[in-house]
């Protein structure tokens, strides 16, 4: 604020006059970047620690290819390089934890490329994508439906030269393959909680997701809104509907397995793919969270939690106009 | 006709006002037999030469086609070329008739035989019909054949069927499904929509240039 005027006259600064907005906050991009990437570190370690080096490598690759796509991109098109928002790491970030260790590694670096070329920068960069850029690239990804669909056992540490071959002898079913079926997962409740199981790099370890998931609802990155819907919907429709007799049981397995808690706090939560109002948030997450369930119980791969987010997604829009606040003094009831 | 009015006209099918890349029409067939070169070549030699022959029948019946019932009469004519080029490729290309399947007679419908009949062949003589027809065929079977280039080659790995990009290459099949086909589309016409710009552009200031000398 200037404390002259043009002028250059001195006045105290109550007659400052300046459009909106007046109130300003220390957040950032980059600060609430950071914060959603030191939630998902302890989930990470713990990927690197279940599924070996190679886990790491392949999130790195991912990570490197979306910051160096961002820049060279923003490069060419001459905009104004935006890898210090930090929001392509986090795009990477994402997108390395929701592949599968044994992965090739090309595939995280065309889904890396995928993500921020097409499915951000295209519509305009950060802030302007309608889709979730980890998750829209993850989906482009399944151009590869057997890599995608491989999963090794935990604690199978893969070597950084694995080939496909050495992959096939550790390769396990996840505990959503068994859920298709109506079958309970072999494995038990704590292995489930703790992670001990196959599927994605990130996906796995419920509690410490749970641990960075409460450390953005502290820090007020995320609301509850999202997360609460999708995932008592999910609750709801499985209990509603189970598909064993063990009610209990299939429910929390359902609640645990795969990536819904990743997808109900890390990715349906993405601000430029998620509507603006508390209303509207409950509504995407009940969304997500039927369509997570219809997938999962009807659809042709295992897991929906990607397919349910992108298709809530792509209805944003619409949510926001029914969910429009009405603008103070104007309509409302007694005007008809 | 004049002289050179049959390149003009080939490249306004093929370039400037292409079918399917800048027109839009025609997309179900795009979309659905682009899976391999070897399909969109027969579909778009099917699909030109029914456009020629219904432009220059519908050019030739012009004056006798009463403006109420026009739409129908065009189908009538186009419908039964189609089913001439239907059974002549199930007697002669029997594999690519199995390949295309339902397309073939879905050719009837095909937006871009009845707008050039709507648009051209019932405004114009017979020649310039026939020029229109295969310009606008031309146009459509190059469209068909640069989506299914890129959707076989990184889909399949292969051209025509031969395998191009040899045993490294693990194919992304999600570009031989239907969302890929969207994909390449989308690309493909953003490529074509920029060149266009770039070149309007480019004539928009050359004509300000001499504009600005004669002044």
């Amino acid at each position: 604020m200037n404390d002259k005027n043009p002028s250059g006259a001195s006045y105290p600064e109550l007659l400052t006059v300046s459009p909106s907005p007046h109130i300003r906050h220390s957040d950032t991009t980059r600060s609430v970047m950071t914060d959603v990437i030191i939630a998902l570190v302890p989930a990470l370690i713990w990927g690197v620690i279940c599924f070996g080096p190679r886990a790491a490598l392949v999130v790195i690759l991912s990570v490197a290819s979306c910051v160096l796509a961002e820049y060279v991109f923003e490069k060419i098109t001459h905009r104004k390089v935006t890898i210090g928002d930090c929001s392509a790491a986090v795009t990477g970030l994402l997108l390395g934890l929701s592949l599968s260790s044994s992965v090739p590694y090309y595939m995280p670096v065309v889904g890396g490329v995928f993500a921020i070329v097409v499915a951000k920068q295209l519509f305009g960069g950060i802030g302007k994508n309608f889709m979730n850029p980890a998750l829209a690239a993850r989906v482009f990804l399944f151009a590869w439906p057997s890599e995608m669909n491989k999963f090794v056992k935990p604690f199978s540490r893969l070597s950084l030269f694995a080939s496909g071959a050495d992959v096939d002898t550790v390769a396990t079913a996840t505990p959503l393959v068994s859920l298709k079926t109506g079958a309970l997962p072999d494995v038990s409740m704590t292995e489930l909680i703790l992670g001990e199981v196959g599927g994605c790099i990130g996906e796995v370890s419920v509690v410490l997701l749970l641990l960075g998931a409460a450390y953005l609802l502290c820090r007020r990155v995320i609301s509850w809104h999202i997360p609460v819907s999708y995932i008592g919907v999910v609750a709801l429709l499985t209990v509603l509907f189970p598909r064993n007799a063990d009610t209990g049981s299939f429910v929390l397995s359902q609640l645990f397995s795969g990536g819904l808690v990743i997808g109900a706090f890390f990715m349906a939560t993405d601000y430029s793919t998620s509507p603006i109002t508390n209303k509207g948030k409950l509504i995407f997450g009940a969304l997500c969270g039927a369509l997570t369930v219809l997938i999962r119980y009807f659809g042709g791969y295992p897991e929906g939690v990607s397919f349910a987010i992108l298709i809530a997604n792509s209805l944003v829009y619409y949510i926001d106009r029914v969910t429009l606040p009405r603008v103070f003094g104007k309509g409302g009831a007694a005007n008809g | 006709m004049k002289k050179n009015g049959f390149l003009a006209s080939l490249k306004n099918g093929v370039f400037d006002n292409n079918p399917t890349l800048v027109q839009l029409l025609g997309m179900c067939p795009t979309l659905a037999v682009t899976t391999s070169l070897t399909n969109a070549v027969g579909m778009g030699a099917a699909a030109t030469a029914v456009l020629i022959c219904s432009n220059m029948i519908i050019s030739l019946c012009r004056k006798f086609i009463p403006r109420q019932v026009r739409i129908a009469a065009y189908i009538v004519i186009i419908s039964g070329f189609v089913t001439a080029v239907e059974l002549l490729m199930k007697a002669f290309f029997f594999d690519l008739y199995g390949a295309l399947g339902l397309f073939i007679p879905l050719i009837v419908v095909n937006c871009i035989i009845l707008a050039r009949a709507e648009a051209f062949a019932s405004k114009n003589p017979v020649l310039p019909s026939i020029f229109d027809g295969l310009s606008m065929g031309l146009g459509f079977t190059f469209a068909l054949c640069l989506i299914a280039f890129f959707r076989e080659l990184l889909g399949a790995g292969t051209l025509f069927g031969f395998p191009v990009l040899g045993s490294w290459y693990n194919p992304a099949i999600i570009f031989i499904l239907p969302s890929g086909a969207f994909l390449t589309l989308g690309f493909i016409i953003a490529g074509v929509q920029k060149i266009r710009n770039t070149r309007q552009e480019k004539a928009r200031s050359a004509q300000n240039d001499r504009e600005e000398e004669t002044a």
